[in-house]
């Protein structure tokens, strides 16, 4: 019974699907592999594809720093800053760091979700260079980061926030935490395939998070804290960040401070990058 | 580059733990070019674990694999050029619509933009997939992520294609589809390495076939060759009226032996394997004068040879199969 050609148990117009199934299925020549660019920008495409069908962990990872925006402003402005205005223009910087940094855990967490479907066996299939769809996610998903980032700006203006070196201070600051962003990125994909799950990435990164934001000088002047937290403020890399940034915003940044960030986002490529890349490759 | 007389697949003591499990422990395979290949076995033989080595996926813990005529350890990436899978799990991305998942796959073996889009266009029409093209992966059907899942594979022609378990979940519909898809793949050239729990689906499609059962190749042959290992094929005669069973029984002892009862009132049977002695016996109930409803020579079903083979039947793991599709 099942040796009978598809064709006769099916309608007439079938006849046509069956000729257009043979054509399709004759043999297509091989194009030459594409060049390692080429693949890492067609998945940074399938990642900008991930934003437009699946908006809702952008806006998640969004939500949360403008609610600590209006919050933070309007509870604490006036007991840290003496006002509202003040605080919001010493806080602005350090919720842009934070909306973005907090972002780069669903770059962690995609991984982590692509890891248990059948997809990943099917590009590491692919006759292509290898690191290509970690790359081409991580710089899809520095879109991710610019959006968060613009968001928070937006919010901030709307408060009442004015930026002292002007759009192209607000610009430069975005780029940079755009490009720690980056390279912090890389270690969340670490963890993404490291832990079993999605979840146990985005709770991981969360909890590495909060102590990293929190314990910087986002939120409060160092000075102000006892010897001991002032010393753990200083030393995070967060705070660097968050003084570079401000720094840009309010024009009175240093190349140093900049530097230093850079240097901290190149370290962290160099060093999890590879590491992701290799447990990529040996799954099983 | 090779030559066209090496094997599509010369597997050699293929081993892979994980932890205490041995999932494939020891497997030698040989596939000519052009071949269908059939690997039969039931939940957790190791087919999927073997697919998974072959395709450069996992690396082997023991034994080696040469795939048209590349090393899967050394030569990977030349491997990678000429196959395609179609995993257990559906390999496309569920948060991307049908069209752009075979776009994506375009790309990636190096079409260019336009090319991919005819191509992916070519495909979704070929396989029916127009009214979904525009969906996302995650709200099509079972059969429609199968089909999708096996386009992907086809965007440029792979010299091997690993299908595991390609119609497992599928109505008798869509599971013809996939078998015409196969074979006319098979036709056009492409050696196929076909993982399965059907042994209908083996016997239709392939030429050889490996039955593998706790990551060991327990059998291996044509089809044919299979059936044959296990025992003779029997005549099944239906009657028209049950009532004449004990004499439709004398008549046919007078040509063949042990004839027996089925549970069947009107149905009997008997071993035989010789065509030309079957026509006589069911010749010799019509000259008797007692009507047969329908006959069947038929050589032992894949089942029997699976459960002679492992001495537990292969309906087992079916039955896990619809549990675990159920919940
Ligand atoms: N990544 C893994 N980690 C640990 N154990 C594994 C892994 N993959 C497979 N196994 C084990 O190896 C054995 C063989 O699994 P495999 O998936 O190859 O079987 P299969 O023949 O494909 O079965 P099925 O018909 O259910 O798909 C099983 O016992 C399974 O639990
Ligand atoms: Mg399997």
């Amino acid at each position: 019974m099942s040796e009978a050609p598809a064709g006769q148990a099916t309608a007439p117009g079938q006849a046509a699907d069956e000729a257009a199934l043979r054509a399709a299925l004759a043999s297509t020549a091989r194009p030459p592999r594409p060049s390692a660019l080429s693949a890492t920008l067609t998945f940074g495409w399938r990642g900008m594809l991930k934003i437009k069908h699946v908006p809702e962990q952008l806006i998640d990872a969004t939500m949360t720093p403008v609610l600590f925006t209006i919050m933070f402003t309007f509870m604490f402005g006036g007991a840290i800053a003496g006002s509202t205005q003040e605080y919001l223009q010493f806080l602005l910087p350090g919720i842009l760091v934070m909306s973005v940094l907090f972002t780069t855990v669903y770059s962690g967490v995609a991984l982590s979700t692509d890891a248990s479907k059948g997809v990943v066996d099917r590009f590491r299939s692919l006759p292509i260079w290898r690191p290509a769809p970690l790359v081409g996610a991580v710089l899809g998903d520095t879109v991710r980061y610019l959006c968060a980032g613009t968001v928070v700006v937006v919010v901030g203006v709307i408060l009442g926030y004015r930026p002292e070196a002007g759009v192209g201070g607000v610009v430069a600051a975005m780029l940079l935490v755009v490009a720690f962003a980056f390279g912090l990125a890389w270690a969340f994909t670490t963890v993404g395939l490291v832990f079993r799950t999605p979840s146990a990435v985005m709770n991981g990164g969360f909890m590495a998070l909060f102590p990293l934001t929190f314990l910087s000088n986002a939120f409060v002047e160092p000075e102000t804290l006892p010897g001991w937290l002032e010393a753990i403020v200083n030393a995070n890399p967060v705070s660097h960040l968050v003084t570079a940034a401000r720094g840009l915003m309010d024009g009175t940044s240093s190349a140093g401070d900049v530097m230093l960030v850079l240097a901290t986002a190149i370290v962290l490529t160099l060093v999890f990058a590879p590491l992701t890349s290799h447990l990529y490759r040996r799954r099983s | 580059m090779p030559s066209q007389t090496t094997l599509a697949i010369e597997a050699t003591g293929l081993a892979k733990s994980f932890g205490e499990t041995r999932a494939v422990d020891g497997v030698d395979l040989a596939v000519r070019r052009g071949a269908v290949y059939g690997v039969l076995g039931p939940n957790g033989a190791g087919k999927t674990t073997t697919i998974r080595m072959l395709a450069t996926l996992l690396r082997p813990d023991g034994g080696s694999a040469r795939v048209l005529g590349h090393d899967i350890v050394e030569d990977a990436d030349a491997v990678r050029e000429a196959i395609s899978l179609t995993g257990q799990l559906a390999s496309v991305d569920e948060d991307l619509t049908g069209r752009e998942n075979l776009i994506l796959i375009g790309r990636l073996l190096g079409l260019r933009r336009p090319a991919a889009k005819a191509r992916a266009d070519e495909l979704i029409g070929a396989f029916g997939l127009d009214e979904a093209s525009g969906r996302l992966v995650k709200h099509y059907s079972g059969g429609m992520r199968r089909r999708l899942d096996i386009a992907a594979s086809i965007v440029v022609t792979p010299e091997l294609m690993f299908l595991d378990e390609p119609t497992t979940g599928l109505d008798p519909r869509s599971r013809n589809q996939v078998w015409d898809i196969v074979r006319t793949l098979a036709a056009g050239g492409t050696t196929i390495l076909l993982c399965t729990q059907y042994l209908d689906e083996a016997d239709q499609l392939a030429e050889g076939i490996a039955v593998i059962d706790h990551g060991r190749v327990i059998a291996e042959g044509t089809p044919g060759q299979l059936k044959a290992s296990v025992g003779l094929g029997a005549l099944h005669v239906r009657l028209l009226d049950p009532a004449r069973r004990p004499e439709a029984q004398a008549v046919l002892e007078r040509g063949l032996e042990a004839v027996h009862l089925e549970p069947d009132p009107a149905a009997l049977s008997a071993p035989c394997s010789d065509a030309g002695r079957a026509a006589e016996a069911i010749a010799e109930l019509t000259r008797a004068g007692i009507g047969v409803a329908d006959f069947a020579l038929g050589q032992p079903s894949l089942d029997e040879v699976f459960l002679a083979l492992t001495g537990h039947p292969a309906e087992q793991a079916s039955a896990d199969d619809t549990a675990g599709g159920a919940s």
